[in-house]
């Protein structure tokens, strides 16, 4: 376990953020501002799909622009068995990543043949697809969306349906997310992914099927945004197929970016970073869309890896996260 | 079938689909040249049309407002690449797309600050505001016949530059081999602002031509550009023909998803989803037609050769 | 280090929240403000700071906050928004929401709270229906409704067959099934449109099935900015001179002036249902529109009329309790007698908390000062109560 530390990220940070996440419930109530709450669960949901999209994007190189997709899938997996009144969670968040990885394996089957740009417009493609698909199904509310009365209930186990509950829920899906993504890039497999992004002919000549290597990749980062989706839909109450639209698929590369790709803690840096922002910029001006594109733009060209390598370009030299 | 209305409908879908093209050519040669992802393309789409409303509020002549606001979105594109996009070259696709992303927000915003949430109206001289009559008592608005004869001349004037001058063979050039262009001697420089400028007109051009039917309003490139996208990835990225060809097949799939397909799902689903599911999945063929060309012919349909 | 001290300063200071005052009326307000849609929002905005004007800011002695929110024209940001107004802000009534489908998509963070919702707009068959709740309650009317009256209006013209447009959500489905309800004739088509943030506006394709339908008149439905691209596009196409059209919600104090000022003289004449009217006869309604004007130099739409009236409706709420905000039930009931000054005048409300009240024709003419308006031509129906109020256990 030494190689916590090799995430680059000092463990007290970590540590500080991963209390700080913890306590926040308590620190809400205190300061009686349970909105709190809400905020911070969207944004370790976010976090989770950033995670997900980061395995691809950060670790193999493969820019997907079309993972908003698989939020959708996942929350309709707990949205539509809860319209025929089933909402036992097993079942859902089941059918949550089961769908999301069936849909990612035929999807990216196909994507993964091509390369560059290519790749980031099939994405973008395929996940219009799924947008377009939900928007015609008049039965669940097509564009209208679709109102979720009850989460998902677990055998007694657990009542998310009580916010705390849930909020504890996600923060553990978070920690059980990065620990398995922390897992498979640092497995064998993870070395073949990051090798293939480096170089790809050179990974095949030493006798990897890089191709099945990535395609796998690609339908595990599926599958964890679309875990996501289905806290998302058990979170929001309410879904729509908005949610897959392709600007949210942006989001998710800015979020992944911005926080700096290919670090295990990257992605909630850069999705903490985006809501936080969206939610307080908005609040001091209409116009806040202006200094958040200024910042975007900024950000790409004086830096090359998103808020880290804003400290190292900065002159900070440790920065925090760091790219592997 | 009432062929009248065929009829009718293959002009709609022409008109939509040279209006892509006119958004697709500047998209498809910056992309193809300078190898720059530009998602605020759209965004210069949205400014044309504002400047278009705005000097034919001043002059009071539609015609007058298009031949001033040309030279000016021009002078916006060169503008932007000099400011945001050439700092960009160096950088990988993906920062493109971040940093376009956020010129767009950047755009909308000023337009809201500048000309306020409303959108703005271009109103048409008489002649051009009124309809012909075709055969068989049908009609077609002669805006839009407009529309399509503007299209297609610009059709005609970039193939003859692209094929026939010396800014054309640098172009292609440039569309096929970069580095080479740049050994030789040419001023890289200005021949990529030329091409960014010329791109930016062209998109407000479109902008121009769309506003009088639909307003100029925020945001109004957003949606469409990711259309044009489509069309440069099914034409080939960098290829004028294909920008071409790739435009009128997704314009007349759109147009005609749109006019006939809830005839056709009314077939075998109730007539209510139908009508819910047919805009849906007219949307979605295009995506369709684009996943199935990249999977047979991952180059689109007309690529530039030698890259 | 300081970094980090920093960072510490600034979450301390975003989760130090306001502290709650019990002596205030908070009221938080859930419209469109950005996107194109946005206009129709400024619109309501505006009546409400009005009405909070003419009321001088207080409510039974109590001094009202408002807290206005932007949904961005979408169902789940207007949920935000609303779980924001509950958990954060914590205020006692929230009101407006012009679309039906953000309203869906937001009652359920309020009325679980607890919270008072008042739609000042948006009238989706579901919240009259079997959804309805003992909290809701609506200033405008339900969906169907206006195209009911429509419909009768279409009957009384001897239209035989009629083309109908819409966007496709649930509004605009709910409109189509009110002009189906009460229209005789033959729906010779229909066309649902993508509609939000990147609504269909080119509708060629659309108007030429509309044409070769051979139906006898266009009804459409298309509020804030599609409305005037349509009307402009049916001109263009040269539909006027075969297929007359009828229009809800599509012609309005909003759409006038931009088709005025692009000089769509078609429009003059052309006939539209409402339940109010700037020119409607009564105390309230004249203090308002001359109020309105003369603020903000054009005529009120009838989205401001409902904002306004939102105000007034929570206005006698609170002062029929004394300002005692706990009392709930006392609030309910006051609002349950419909008894406030309302822009379209004496209205009662049924069982699903939304008004029974009249319908009138309208056409558009020029006023004294030659500014396209609508005026009241004809009742067309009577104290009408929407169809779904028998499905409301309430």
């Amino acid at each position: 376990m030494t190689s916590l530390f090799r995430t680059g990220l000092p463990a007290f940070v970590m540590v500080a953020g991963l209390g700080f996440l913890a306590l926040l419930p308590v620190l809400a109530e205190w300061v009686d501002n349970i909105f709190l709450i809400d905020l911070f669960m969207r944004l370790m949901i976010l976090s989770i799909a950033a995670v997900g999209l980061n395995l691809i994007l950060g670790y193999g190189g493969m820019v997907s622009f079309g993972h908003a997709a698989y939020l959708v899938i996942g929350a309709y997996a707990v949205g539509i068995p809860a319209y025929y009144d089933i909402y036992d969670g097993f079942l859902q968040f089941a059918i949550a990543i089961v769908a999301s990885a069936a849909v990612a394996l035929v999807t990216g089957a196909i994507a993964l043949r091509t390369k560059g740009v290519y790749f980031i417009m099939i994405t973008m493609a395929f996940a219009q697809m799924v947008y377009f698909t939900f928007v015609s199904i008049e039965e669940y509310g097509a564009d209208d969306g679709l109102t979720i009365n009850m989460r998902s209930e677990f055998a007694g186990l657990l009542d998310i349906e009580d916010n705390f509950t849930l909020y504890y829920f996600v923060l553990v899906s978070l920690i059980a997310v990065l620990g398995l993504v922390y897992r498979i890039v640092h497995s064998r497999f993870g070395m073949v992914i990051s090798g293939a992004k480096g170089n790809e002919r050179r990974m095949q000549a030493i006798g990897f099927p890089t191709y099945r290597y990535r395609l796998v990749c690609y339908v595990i980062s599926g599958a964890i945004c679309g875990y996501a989706g289905a806290l998302l839909g058990n979170f929001t109450n309410f879904i729509t197929p908005e949610m897959g639209d392709w600007v949210h698929s942006g989001e998710l590369i800015f979020m992944v970016v911005l926080g700096g790709a290919g670090s295990l803690f990257g992605p909630v840096l850069g999705t903490a970073v985006f809501i936080l922002l969206e939610e307080y910029l908005s609040r001091l001006t209409q116009y806040w869309h202006f200094p958040f594109g200024a910042m975007l733009i900024l950000v790409v060209i004086f830096t090359r890896g998103g808020i880290n390598g804003m400290f190292r370009w900065l002159g900070m030299k440790s920065g925090i996260g760091g790219r592997s | 079938m009432d062929w009248g209305l065929f009829t009718i409908q293959m002009l709609n879908g022409v008109q939509l689909g040279v209006l892509l093209f006119l958004l697709a050519a500047g998209l498809t040669l910056v992309f193809g040249i300078m190898d720059f992802v530009n998602l605020a393309h759209g965004s210069l789409y949205m400014m044309g049309a504002y400047f278009c409303a705005t000097l034919v509020q001043l002059t009071d002549s539609f015609v007058l407002g298009v031949i001033l606001a040309l030279p000016l979105t021009a002078l916006l594109g060169w503008i932007v690449e000099l400011i945001v996009v050439r700092a960009l070259y160096t950088h990988d696709h993906l920062d493109h797309v971040l940093a376009t992303f956020g010129m767009i927000l950047c755009f909308d915003t000023a337009v809201d600050f500048i000309w306020g949430p409303t959108g703005m109206a271009i109103p048409l001289p008489e002649v051009l505001d009124s309809h012909i009559d075709l055969f068989g008592g049908h009609t077609f608005p002669v805006f839009r016949i407009l529309i399509i004869s503007t299209g297609l001349a610009v059709a005609g004037f970039l193939y003859v530059m692209v094929s026939h001058t010396r800014i054309g063979m640098l172009i292609r050039a440039g569309a096929s081999n970069r580095t080479m262009v740049m050994a030789l001697g040419v001023d890289i420089g200005k021949l990529f602002a030329l091409v960014f400028a010329v791109g930016a007109a062209l998109a407000g051009l479109a902008g121009m031509l769309i506003a009088p039917i639909t307003e100029a309003s925020i945001g109004m490139g957003n949606e469409i550009i990711i259309v044009a996208f489509v069309v440069i990835i099914i034409g080939g990225i960098g290829s004028i023909k294909g920008a071409f060809v790739a435009a009128m097949l997704v314009g007349l799939i759109d147009t005609m998803g749109r006019s006939f397909l809830d005839q056709l799902l009314k077939v075998f689903m109730s007539s209510e989803s139908a009508e819910t599911s047919a805009p849906a999945l007219s949307a979605m063929a295009i995506y369709i037609l684009m996943a199935m060309v990249l999977a047979f012919r991952p180059q689109g349909l007309f690529p530039p050769k030698v890259r | 280090m300081i970094k980090k001290i920093t960072a510490l300063a600034a979450m301390g200071a975003f989760l130090a929240a306001p502290a709650m005052a019990a002596d205030k009326v908070k009221i938080g307000f859930v419209t469109t403000i950005t996107t194109p849609a946005g206009v129709i929002g400024q619109d309501m905005v505006d009546a409400v700071n009005l009405a909070m004007e003419d009321i001088g800011g207080k409510m039974a002695g109590l001094d009202v906050e408002l807290i206005i929110e932007d949904d961005g024209f979408k169902p789940p940001i207007g949920k935000q928004k609303v779980d924001k107004l509950v958990k954060k802000d914590q205020v006692d009534f929230i009101g407006g929401f012009i679309w039906s489908h953000v309203l869906l998509a937001s009652k359920k963070s309020a009325l679980d709270s607890g919270t008072f919702l008042i739609s000042s707009n948006a009238g989706p068959s579901q919240i009259a229906g079997k959804q309805c709740d003992k909290n809701f309650f609506s200033t405008s009317w339900q969906n169907d409704q206006t195209p009911m009256a429509m419909g009768e209006v279409l009957n009384q013209n001897g239209v035989k067959s009629v083309y109908v447009m819409a966007p496709n959500y649930a509004a605009g489905k709910n409109m189509i099934a009110g002009v189906e309800r009460t229209f005789k004739g033959k729906i010779a088509g229909r066309d649902l449109t993508k509609w939000g943030k990147d609504a269909q506006l080119d509708f060629s394709a659309e108007l030429a099935k509309a044409k070769a339908s051979g139906a006898e008149a266009l009804w459409v439905f298309y509020p804030g900015k599609a409305g005037g691209a349509l009307i402009k596009q049916y001109e263009q196409a040269g539909l006027r001179d075969t297929m007359p059209l009828y229009t809800v919600f599509t012609v309005d104090s909003i759409a006038l002036p931009k088709l005025q000022a692009g000089n769509l003289a078609g429009v003059m004449g052309s006939r539209n249902t409402q339940h109010w009217g700037p020119d409607l006869d009564n105390p309230q309604n004249k203090k308002f529109v001359s109020g309105f004007k003369k603020k903000y130099g054009h005529y009120p739409s009838f989205y401001a009329a409902q904002s306004y009236d939102t105000i007034f409706l929570i206005k006698s709420a609170v002062e029929a309790v004394n300002g005692d905000l706990s009392n709930k039930d006392g609030m309910r009931a006051a609002m349950k007698k419909a008894d406030f000054p309302s822009t379209r005048g004496k209205f009662s409300y049924g069982n699903n908390h939304f008004p029974i009240q009249n319908f009138y024709l309208r056409e558009v003419v020029a006023d004294a000062d030659g500014v396209w308006t609508t005026k009241i031509v004809s009742t067309v129906m009577e104290n009408h109560q929407d169809p779904y109020a028998a499905e409301c256990k309430m």
